[in-house]
């Protein structure tokens, strides 16, 4: 065990976790911040994507010792109150169905058109074909990151 | 009833309903868990009678409208549906009501196993009926306080309106006076042409909670002094532990317990050790250094090829008769135009995002359940028939479902949940890895189809599917090989029992350890596969353009309105032959979908698939924009089922374990899905399975379209065709 500190959504825990525990249980049971989901384990459904210093990262793949002292952001970090631009796309376009891979979807999808405002399908293929979800929400998705694009340029 | 519930039970609605004064409160009746429609009743009513009401709908001294939903919500859409049903009648703004989970209990609810597309099509007229009930007592409170009659009262946005002084009263403010009232034994419906909410594509209300972390599945609930557990299952599905070695797991600061756990699966048990820990983290690590010894004896060790060739050799055998017309096997001798081929579907996976996990806290004679479950009245009674104690001393909270298909329908981890809190007196979340989930079952099971017809004068004068495959009513101790497999025709389109002269169903029972579960659409799923393959087989051997095919053998109003939808929307008319188009229709849930695929060749000469055109006729619906986005994951499961994924066994064990080789359709493998529902005065269908079967066909019938070759086998690679 040794202690560490979490900047996750702005805010620092303290934690004390065995150094090679995944990141995705010290957010979920440690910060108890349970919108990160745990899906395969592998790096293989992106359910537990979350973003380190900006970029979107497989939290369930990387160790806690290794985001110790950088910057995290979750899926309650994007907004409390669903006003991130993906947030209200998502509403807008209903994507979830049982929602339980959305927060890696969002947060992959907030990735993306941070760096690329305004992405093509190719684009849209390459971020996202990581993310996993049965229920088959895809088409919504790609419509819901175009939603997103067209609101953060032409805001309300 | 026992009349010492009656304090009881006002005190539980209160706090069910979680509101500060309830003054309102109707729910129904079922007597003895009777089908159809129970009695409606007034909180006081079921006061007087002990019966502890379900509070369907509440209305407080403020106004505040709660409405029950008593089916689970693992994607489908119950919690926004089933009070949008209700919102109709009672004439409120779904946008202001709380809108809550009800606990397992079919006294009070009727049915809540959400399976077989039931949910608005089991209990839409109960549903309306309470909602119009409640609205009617409402107006007669506010009709007698004014001293005017009822019928000059109307009731509208959560108010009740005198219509010739325009004078308003606000539910609440009518919510004592009404629940004195009698019950009215007949109140007035709607006609469809008067529904405000229903038919509209309102946006669901549990969207806001799962696009900001809000939403509380199981696997994120937590309870104050909850421990955590994992098994180690027997990786085979009858085995049993022969011995275990804890020494080094227990040497794990953190690992509270390791004990020997059963679990019920069908008709036997699956053995394994259960580590209870502090934290997830420190049982999963305590679970990777535990040694266990199985004992594997008394059952087959079952291969993929095994499976298969018993299938295969199953369908020598006799069937057991479904459904009979006409005399097939003299017709068919006699045929001249005849085809006689056999069909392949793979194992499944559910593979739900949220893989299966269950909290139990048994104390005494007493079991709380919080979990993923999509029956909830169903693990009441299991866990109670297991515990032998009441019922109703078990009660079964639900949480949002990552997903169900099916899987969350059974009982097993939920018990494995109740059996580990027994033993070690406190309350536990057993979690399954997403390795668990995959491998340890049930599984969709495979089937085989031998598939016989004859076509004279341009349609089908002789048909005979039957199948060989493992039955999941009869399975483990106890089955009954003598009794037919009753689902498998269904997915087949009723209207074709008219049109076609001579037919036979029947299937083979297949043999097997693996135990076998419904996934979405049950045997649809791949009857459809073969029925509908198959139909388009027996087209070009009549020389018959697929769909008019179709078209002269589903007479019936409801069919020919499907196809002349997929007629339009794919521009059949004009298309060329060969062009890449198939088509499909099927019937599931008693609604029918047809579906149309597009393919081609692209650059480098690889199949792909361009379009799908789905037409539904689930009858009277709800919400058109969740049906659409049943339709499309519908579709997409089908999707994976046909081009992606398998489960294989072998050596008795299955061989994916996750998602790097069970593969599921990712985002850039999703063609554009054109989608449009029939609107008919029919009765209402199922929406959330029925647009799953009509797929993989459709998609190789288009294939057999553009190139010729006909697939016969699923899964298969669409870069190798």
């Amino acid at each position: 065990m040794a202690a560490y500190k979490l900047n996750i959504n702005g805010k620092n825990y303290s934690i004390e976790a065995d150094p090679k525990m995944p990141l995705l249980w010290a957010i979920r049971d440690l910060a108890n911040l349970t919108g990160t989901k745990y899906g395969c384990g592998i790096a293989q459904c992106g359910a537990c994507t979350v973003h380190l210093n900006g970029s979107p990262v497989r939290s369930c793949s990387i160790p806690v010792s290794a985001a110790a002292t950088q910057k995290i952001t979750t899926i309650e970090g994007l907004s409390e109150n669903n006003t991130h631009a993906v947030q209200m796309a998502w509403i807008k376009e209903q994507v979830p169905q049982c929602g339980y891979c959305q927060s890696g979807q969002m947060m992959a999808a907030a990735a993306l058109l941070k760096k690329t405002p305004h992405p093509t399908d190719k684009d849209i293929d390459v971020a996202m074909q990581g993310i996993l979800c049965r229920c088959g929400t895809y088409n919504r998705i790609r419509q819901a990151i175009k939603t997103a694009a067209e609101m953060v340029a032409k805001p309300a | 009833m026992n009349p010492i519930n009656k304090n009881i039970s006002r005190r539980k609605f209160v706090t069910l309903s979680s509101m500060s004064s309830v003054a309102f409160t109707l729910g129904f009746y079922f007597p003895a868990a009777a089908k159809g429609m129970g009695e409606i009743l007034t909180a006081q009513n079921a006061d007087e009678k002990g019966i502890e009401l379900s509070a369907w709908i509440s209305i407080d001294t403020a106004g505040l409208v709660t409405l029950l939903n008593h089916r689970s919500e693992m994607g489908q859409g119950a919690f926004q549906t089933v009070p949008q049903i209700i919102a109709e009648e009672l004439e409120v703004d779904l946008n202001k009501v709380k809108i809550e989970f009800a606990p397992g209990n079919n006294k009070k609810y009727g049915s809540q196993i959400t399976g077989g597309s039931s949910t608005v099509r089991g209990s839409y007229k109960t549903l309306l009926q309470t909602g119009a009930t409640a609205r009617e007592m409402l107006i007669a409170a506010a009709a007698k306080k004014w001293n005017v009659a009822p019928t000059d009262c109307y009731a509208e946005n959560g108010t009740v309106i005198h219509r010739a002084s325009g004078k308003k009263l606000g539910y609440g403010e009518l919510v004592a006076a009404a629940s004195k009232l009698p019950v009215p034994a007949h109140v007035p419906l709607k006609q469809r042409s008067q529904y405000k909410v229903i038919g509209q594509p309102l946006p669901r209300q549990d969207t806001p909670l799962k696009t900001n972390g809000k939403a509380i599945f199981g696997l994120d609930k937590k309870i104050p002094g909850m421990l955590y557990a994992v098994v180690e299952r027997n990786p085979r599905f009858q085995g049993k532990v022969k011995s275990f070695d804890d020494t080094a797991a227990k040497a794990i600061a953190g690992v509270k317990h390791v004990i020997k756990v059963e679990m019920p699966v069908f008709g036997f048990t699956r053995e394994g050790v259960a580590v209870v820990a502090d934290s997830l983290w420190t049982a999963l690590q305590a679970r990777k250094v535990l040694k266990v010894e199985w004992d594997d004896t008394g059952f087959e060790h079952m291969s993929t090829t095994q499976l298969y060739d018993r299938m295969r050799a199953d369908l020598k055998k006799p069937a057991l008769s479904q459904r009979t017309g006409g005399n097939f096997e003299d017709r068919f001798q006699r045929a001249e135009k005849k085809l006689e081929v056999v069909y392949e579907t793979p194992y499944e996976s559910h593979s739900c995002m949220e893989p299966l996990n269950c909290i139990a806290h048994v104390q005494g004679d007493k079991c709380e359940i919080w979990g993923p479950i999509q029956g909830p009245d169903w693990i009441q009674e299991d866990v109670a028939g297991r515990l032998k104690i009441p019922a109703e001393n078990v009660t079964v909270n639900m949480t949002f479902l990552g997903g169900g298909f099916g899987r969350k329908a059974f009982t097993d981890y939920t018990f494995e949940a109740v059996a580990i809190s027994k033993a070690i007196n406190a309350p536990v979340q057993v979690v399954w890895t997403r390795e668990d989930d995959m491998t340890q079952g049930p599984f969709r099971p495979g089937a085989v189809y031998e598939c016989k017809g004859s076509v004279n004068n341009g349609s089908v004068n002789a048909y005979q599917v039957k199948m060989a495959a493992q039955n999941m009513d009869q399975q483990g101790a106890g089955a009954d090989r003598t009794k037919f497999n009753s689902s498998n025709i269904e997915g087949f389109a009723e209207g074709y029992f008219e049109s076609i002269p001579n037919y036979s169903f029947g299937d083979v029972p297949t043999e097997s350890p693996i135990p076998v579960m419904w996934w979405r659409s049950v045997y649809s799923s791949t009857n459809g596969f073969a029925f509908e393959s198959f139909m388009d087989e027996l087209a070009h051997a009549a020389e018959k353009d697929p769909l008019e095919f179709r078209r002269g053998h589903l007479w019936g109003e409801r069919y020919q309105a499907v196809l002349n939808q997929l007629e339009e929307k794919t521009g059949w008319k004009t298309k060329a032959k060969n062009d890449g188009w198939g088509i499909a229709i099927t019937e599931c849930f008693k609604s029918i979908v047809g579906e149309a695929v597009k393919v081609s060749r692209n650059a480098e000469g690889k199949l792909k698939i361009d379009k799908v055109v789905a037409v539904m006729d689930c009858g009277w619906y709800v919400n058109p924009d969740i049906i659409k986005a049943q339709i499309e994951g519908s579709i997409v499961m089908a999707l994976g089922a046909a081009v992606t994924h398998e489960t294989h066994f072998e050596d008795g064990k299955a061989v994916e374990k996750n998602f790097n080789t069970y593969r599921l359709p990712r985002i850039n493998d999703i063609p554009a899905i054109d989608i449009h529902i029939i609107d008919n005065d029919e009765k209402a269908g199922g929406a959330g399975e029925p647009a799953l079967p009509p797929f993989a066909p459709a998609l190789c019938n288009a294939i057999f379209d553009l190139t010729g070759k006909r697939i016969r086998k699923l899964p298969f690679k669409m870069e190798e065709v």
